[in-house]
């Protein structure tokens, strides 16, 4: 398999198709006034005739070539081989005769393009099935028409159509300019998991070789004739404007070409530096030692970490905006015999993806393009055709591989700085962020304060149970949002049977005021709620008498989630547990899929706990790869394992503290426990993988604790050496 | 700003860099060979790693004029094709997961077994506990490594 990116631009991609030599083209479009938007299957040769704009498709060349466009921005989470992966099921080819094309930002022609909500293959796997399995009878069609035998006696293989009585074959290639003569049949049938040959088995990921021979060119690696690079020296306070700038001893420094002021637009408030651009990245970090800038910080408070969870803790005491409840929460406290409650504090937290910010752009008196690491290119689009004043056909969006995204690079701050430059300067630039900006200049995960009560019934059920959050809500950042409404997120985590086995339970949130700009991060409000709601179940399931596992079980009616209590029993041998070891649990659920985990921890002789081992069962319905699954696991087991015990982000005076690695510390070798990943096989629906494996290891983490040491941690971070 | 010569995976690459630019910023803005990552400037993570003459060495916090004749390997140099038994073994284990910090962690662990061929736990914790990955591929980078390692004598006893 190759990849290309490919500039599509609209309307043009079936010349494009047909330059390549494409015969057979396949698409979705989206009929004006049907009934399932997106659904409707057309062929290229009909689609051009008619003039209407296809909005996904694949593509077969008279060689037998399959192209896709790929919808999606590939971010270390396996997309890349996925998509072909079902692709190569139901239209009977080869992996390797498979061929992506990253399509250009264009949200209205594919939907949305942003890889987050771990959507990818969420969103699109019906379609790619359908799409290939219509194809694939198209070109049976073709050959059976063609050898003038019944189509029941021909099947596909390899590429190739095979007339089963004489043994007769056409490849693909031969057949796809006849196949795209036919009517597009409705209503193919698709295989069932027990007939699938390459979905559901761990193929090996098309990409990894790109990536251990140096080849693959991230956003960093980019490089135009004639581009410079830019550095900026942002605002350390968030709302900081630039009062004044002396670029004079910066402009001496051999290679600096321009000092600019430069504007960052974060949820539509705009932050301000000062960007120094050079021949080289070296140049321009040297030139910014030497800038001096001024700032003006009037109208706004200084933000300190303190501050921020004095206000918090007081909010989840007051008054809260109510999200979801069912009975009488406060009524069946208030009566109640045996009940319990606790506080919860997670930190604000930076992606520090293992790849700076960087975005290049080369902005035109009449065009844009950007190449960069996007996981959002379609919003990308709409952001600088805003500010440009550009029409959409008129900014070009490319997407690198990306060295992490977590969210973070779904936004648009980044590209707009490079593009801002650009304009003002008059050539290709890429914007380079330092670790150090990368790490301190936000938008971070919201730090969170939990207040969880309980209370429980005679048989030691759970009889009420309410959350009040308090933090900032990401959706209430720009200056003119509404900021009376709850957070929509405040049950994310929760896991859906708990709902129906509650009778009294209430949550809802209590937003914080703050400068310090907020946004999503891999599993978004899971990663805190998930600590908060796991950990009170397991003060609950303590308070009552009961094992963890059980009391989880016994609330959990539902057959896919006692299915997963099983498998996670049963591979952790969680009733088999040994003297001297803590044993935690804890199962959530994010983008429809449920994950429970177990870790195990002990004592080193000198008495500090430590990991031995974490299990994880994963149920994310109908899957592609197991293997791109249990990766996906592993690494947000080790992401939260930071977040648990390793980093956070303080504020001092307005500023963020942590600046790179040495204080912002990341989980390295030695920090690794054994992993240990299952995955659920059924027909649910397709869920996500990248971000729900995250949540419940924190919680299952400080549960063993407890469990071992008969310790309750509430505050994170800890440091598992001073338990 | 000097005239320097570089001899990057056999090759000679005359740069006109300022003696003190960093040897990563040489070898990715000046030659580029952009297999070589920036991750944090300050030898804390590792993905920046390069051999020099074949000791693994974090090239964002080496002037470039301190490295002389001596004779400098990148990801690029181990080989293009993915023949080395390091690179193998990270094919085999599927251990890039967004790939970037993976130059770094190959560099590293190919000089830890030419050191040691056969190298234990502990040995493998001191090599790479340097090295940063963000996407958690830890436990199949220490697999691969040990991979790597019957790869090698496998090789050295077919010779
Ligand atoms: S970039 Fe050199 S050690 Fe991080
Ligand atoms: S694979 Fe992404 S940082 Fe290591």
């Amino acid at each position: 398999m190759e990849t290309i990116t490919k500039n599509i631009s609209r309307r043009n991609f079936i010349r494009y198709s047909g330059l390549s030599g494409a015969a057979l083209t396949l698409g979705f479009y989206l009929p004006a006034s049907g009934k399932n938007p997106g659904e409707e299957l057309m062929s290229g040769s009909s689609a051009e005739a008619q003039g209407i704009d296809l909005n996904a498709w694949i593509s077969i060349d008279t060689s037998g070539k399959v192209t896709i466009t790929n919808h999606r921005a590939e971010m270390g989470q396996g997309s890349f081989q996925s998509v072909p992966q079902i692709i190569a099921e139901e239209l009977e080819v080869n992996l390797d005769q498979v061929s992506i094309v990253f399509a250009q930002g264009n949200g209205k022609k594919y939907g949305s393009q942003i890889t987050g909500g771990s959507s990818t293959i969420r969103g699109n796997y019906k379609k790619l099935l359908k799409l290939s399995a219509t194809a694939r009878e198209m070109l049976m069609e073709a050959a059976a028409t063609q050898w003038g035998v019944p189509r029941a006696e021909c099947y596909a293989e390899n590429g190739l159509v095979i007339h089963k009585g004489s043994g007769r074959k056409l490849g693909y290639g031969d057949l796809a300019l006849a196949a795209s003569k036919l009517e597009v049949p409705k209503d193919v049938r698709l295989k069932s998991p027990g007939e699938y040959k390459v979905i559901r088995k761990p193929m090996a990921r098309q990409d990894t070789p790109l990536k251990t021979n140096g080849a693959a060119i991230f956003g960093l690696d980019k490089k135009l004739p004639g581009m410079l690079y830019a550095v900026i020296e942002r605002s350390p306070r968030f709302l900081g404007k630039v009062k004044s700038y002396d670029g004079a001893e910066t402009m001496k420094v051999p290679g600096v070409k321009h000092v600019i002021k430069v504007n960052r637009d974060v949820f539509g408030n705009m932050f301000e530096g000062v960007a120094v651009v050079a021949t080289n990245t070296w140049a321009a970090m040297q030139g910014r030692k030497v800038l001096k800038v001024e700032w003006d910080d009037a109208g706004f408070s200084y933000n300190s970490t303190e501050q921020l969870y004095t206000k918090m803790k007081e909010q989840v005491k007051g008054d809260i905006i109510s999200f979801k409840t069912k009975g009488n929460f406060n009524t069946a406290f208030t009566k109640a015999e045996k009940k319990l409650e606790a506080l919860y504090e997670t930190p604000y937290e930076s992606h520090s993806c293992m790849e700076p910010l960087n975005c290049i752009a080369n902005v035109t008196t009449d065009a844009c393009e950007v190449w960069g690491p996007i996981q959002g290119p379609d919003w990308i689009q709409q952001s600088l055709s805003n500010h440009l004043k550009l029409p959409m056909e008129k900014v070009a969006v490319n997407m690198t591989f990306l060295g992490g995204g977590f969210g973070r690079k779904a936004f648009t701050d980044y590209p707009y700085e490079a593009a801002m430059i650009s304009r003002e300067i008059k050539a290709p630039v890429q914007v380079v962020w330092t670790r150090e900006d990368d790490t301190s200049m936000g938008p971070f995960r919201p730090g969170m304060v939990y207040q969880c009560k309980g209370s429980l019934s005679k048989d030691g059920r759970i009889a009420a149970f309410e959350s009040r959050a308090a933090g900032q809500n990401m959706n209430q950042q720009n200056p003119n949002a509404d900021k009376s409404g709850y957070n929509g997120s405040d049950t994310e985590g929760f896991l859906e049977p708990y709902f129906e086995s509650i009778p009294h339970y209430s949550f809802g949130d209590a937003p914080l005021d703050s400068t310090v700009p907020v946004m999503w991060w891999r599993s978004v409000y899971a990663s805190t709620n998930g600590f908060a709601f796991e950990s009170f179940l397991d003060e609950m399931a303590s308070e009552a008498g009961k094992d963890p596992l059980d009391f989880r079980r016994s609330h959990l009616g539902n057959p896919r989630y006692q299915e997963l209590i099983n498998k996670l029993e049963e591979v952790s041998g969680w009733k088999k547990r040994g003297k001297n070891e803590g044993y935690g649990v804890a199962i959530t659920e994010c983008f429809t899929s449920i994950v429970g985990e177990v870790v195990k921890v002990s004592k080193k002789p000198d008495g500090k706990v430590k990991i031995d081992k974490v299990w994880a069962v994963m149920d994310c319905g109908w899957y592609v790869n197991p293997d791109i699954i249990r990766a996906q696991v592993e690494g947000s087991i080790v992401m939260a394992l930071g977040a648990a015990t390793k980093h956070a982000i303080h504020f001092a005076d307005g500023k963020a503290v942590e600046k790179n690695f040495n204080s912002y510390q990341m989980p390295r070798m030695t920090d690794i426990p054994e992993i240990d990943v299952h995955v659920m096989d059924n027909e649910e629906k397709a869920g996500g993988v990248g971000e729900p494996g995250l949540p419940p290891f924190t919680p299952a983490l400080t549960n063993a604790i407890f469990d071992l040491t008969g310790k309750r941690i509430r505050v994170l971070p800890f440091v598992l050496e001073e338990v | 700003m000097a005239s320097i010569t570089l001899k990057i995976n056999n090759k000679n690459y005359t740069v006109d860099a300022d003696p003190k630019m960093p040897l990563l910023w040489a070898i990715r803005d000046l030659v580029g060979l952009t297999g070589t990552k920036y991750g944090c400037g300050i030898s804390q993570c590792g993905a920046c790693t390069v051999h020099l003459d074949g000791t693994p060495v974090r090239s964002c916090s080496l002037p470039v004029s301190t490295v002389g004749n001596k004779s400098i390997t990148t990801i690029e140099g181990l080989s293009a094709d993915n023949s080395h038994p390091v690179q193998q073994a990270w094919i085999q284990e599927q251990v890039p997961q967004c790939g970037y910090c993976q130059s770094g962690q190959i560099m590293a662990a190919t000089a830890l077994l030419k050191k040691m061929p056969n190298p234990t736990d502990k040995d493998i914790d001191a090599a790479m506990q340097g090295h940063i990955c963000r996407c958690g591929t830890y436990p199949r980078i220490r697999k691969a490594i040990k991979t790597a390692s019957v790869l090698m004598s496998q090789k050295a006893s077919i010779k």
